[in-house]
């Protein structure tokens, strides 16, 4: 029996649905199932998280999946421990996998872009300070290695300021 | 032993039923979830680093005007029985508590609480900044929590990602990373069997439901917990508004199933509601499921108006009271004790004798 949606790929979903009484049946393939949010019974989990990560498994071609062995370069985590533990190593990981976990986002809440309050725009002094701090923390580092003391001393004089 | 004196009322201020449709709605519970950008998350901290988190949260905190005089409780360094007696009184999560069967609380976990809002630190999240309010209160409990994440925020740096938003250790919470639950009392819906019905369209229209204690926890006493699903692609005052409009919509589901049985059983829902206050006004032994079903049948004759002079605020009291952790620490007895049932009962028993009067 032949998929009901794209009537190319073998049926091996039975979504049987009930609306104003009348009983309709969809035979479906598993590509087409999934777009249309339905987890063939061995794919159910009791989280969307879990049934997302089943089919991930499962090798269906939702999202170019990441080559195994590739690592968030900040916490040293694969996706594959994604995939295990259903958590994320760092914030890092998020652009790391963004492909996988831009498709996953789209499955769990049918969005990507964030519409809510911006953390940038509340208090964006306070983060430039943050980074030209870090940065000035390198250079101090840098000055204190090759021992450029004078330097060093202003560095940490304007860090004094920034800080 | 842990002294919960030193919360304003104990911390269980929302007990108090002063809120918006308490005779429905028990608490109001909202919580956001935070990452410090400047750490690895949870899965990969060391216990060296999640010290450091602490302090960082905590020093931010003491500079803040909603938690500066926040009580801390290193849940790392309590008991079992301190764990769970905070985790019923829905201060903490159980994954923080470390009550899961197979669950061990982390080094560093934490709790700083101030009247009705606080934060767990080193949760599945570093941060989850929560509020929790008597009655139905969604905008209330917001603001207060919403003003705390800005009071924070401008003295932690926040893992934030401008297209995904808030970033989470799940991704089920990324976006806002704002969880709002409403914990109601259903009973009409249970007894006219609209329940399933119900909780299907609430999932068709992205909420979910949970029991009592959250997250993983079973349904007793007719309680659920309704919360939003999804936290990415609305705004915080969309996805309370959706929340919102469906609670009322439950709301009066709820009040329409107790019309229809008042109306069409009069007499077996009036003998359901005294036998359950009888039982709890008698009994002698009582397990914590049966007093929890029974206290339920009091709170929808209360809600009817066929028992009066029991006041919400009593039973409230009597179904955090009641709750194994609770009673074990007040009865000196160790929670899985086989006298807690015995106890229990009598506990009921004195609450009602002093609080309600005598009864014919």
């Amino acid at each position: 029996m032949f998929c009901d949606q794209c009537r190319e790929r073998e049926a091996v979903i039975h979504l049987t649905q009930i609306v104003n009484e009348q009983v309709t049946t969809l035979h479906l393939c598993e590509k087409c199932a999934a777009e249309k949010g339905v987890e063939s019974p061995g794919a159910v989990a009791k989280t969307p998280l879990g049934s997302f990560l089943a089919a991930m498994g499962k090798g269906t071609d939702l999202a170019p999946a990441p080559r195994s062995g590739e690592v968030c370069a900040r916490c040293g985590g694969t996706f594959q421990d994604f995939r295990e533990t259903g958590r994320l190593g760092c914030s890092d990981c998020y652009r790391s996998f963004e492909a996988p976990l831009r498709d996953l986002l789209r499955r769990l809440h049918g969005s990507t872009h964030h519409l809510g309050e911006r953390y940038t725009e509340r208090d964006p002094g306070a983060a430039l300070a943050r980074e030209q701090a870090a940065e000035l923390r390198e250079r101090l580092r840098l000055a204190v290695e090759t021992e450029d003391f004078e330097l060093a001393a202003e560095i940490r004089d304007r860090l004094r300021v920034l800080e | 032993m842990i002294d919960l004196s030193l919360l304003t009322d104990g911390g269980v201020g929302w007990l108090d039923a002063s809120g918006p449709a308490s005779h429905l709605v028990l608490s109001t519970r909202i919580r956001l979830a935070r990452n410090l950008a400047d750490h690895v998350f949870q899965g990969r901290t060391s216990e060296t680093e999640r010290e450091e988190i602490l302090a960082t949260v905590e020093g931010a905190a003491r500079e803040s005007v909603l938690l500066r005089r926040a009580t801390r409780f290193r849940l790392d360094r309590l008991d079992r029985t301190d764990r769970q007696l905070l985790h019923e009184r829905h201060l903490v999560s159980k994954e923080l508590a470390g009550l899961d069967p197979d669950g061990r609380v982390r080094s560093g976990a934490s709790l700083l609480v101030q009247d009705r809002i606080g934060v767990m630190l080193n949760e599945e999240d570093h941060l989850r900044i929560q509020g929790l309010h008597s009655g139905f209160a969604l905008d209330a409990a917001y603001a207060e929590v919403d003003r705390l994440d800005a009071e924070l925020g401008q003295r932690l740096a926040f893992a934030f990602h401008p297209e995904f938003g808030y970033l989470t250790s799940c991704p089920t919470n990324v976006g806002t990373g704002l969880r709002a639950s409403v914990l109601i009392h259903l009973p009409g819906l249970v007894l006219t069997k609209e329940i399933s019905k119900v909780l299907q369209g609430l999932a068709q229209v992205g909420l979910t439901h949970r029991g009592l204690y959250g997250e993983g926890s079973e349904v007793v006493g007719n309680f659920f917990q309704l919360s939003n699903q999804t936290t990415l692609g609305s705004s915080e005052r969309e996805l309370l508004d959706h929340l919102g409009k469906m609670v009322r919509q439950v709301m009066d589901y709820e009040e329409q199933a107790r019309q229809v049985l008042v109306r069409d059983a009069p007499t077996v829902i009036e003998d359901k509601v005294w036998r359950a206050y009888g039982l709890l006004r008698y009994a002698r032994s009582l397990s914590f499921d049966e007093a929890m079903n029974l206290l339920s049948g009091v709170r929808l004759g209360v809600g009817v108006g066929l028992i009066p002079d029991v006041a919400m605020y009593t039973l409230n009291k009597l179904l955090i009271y009641a709750q194994p952790a609770h009673l074990a620490v007040a009865e000196g007895l160790a929670p899985d004790d086989a006298d807690l049932p015995l106890r229990r009962a009598r506990f009921v028993r004195k609450v009602l004798e002093s609080e309600v009067g005598r009864r014919g």
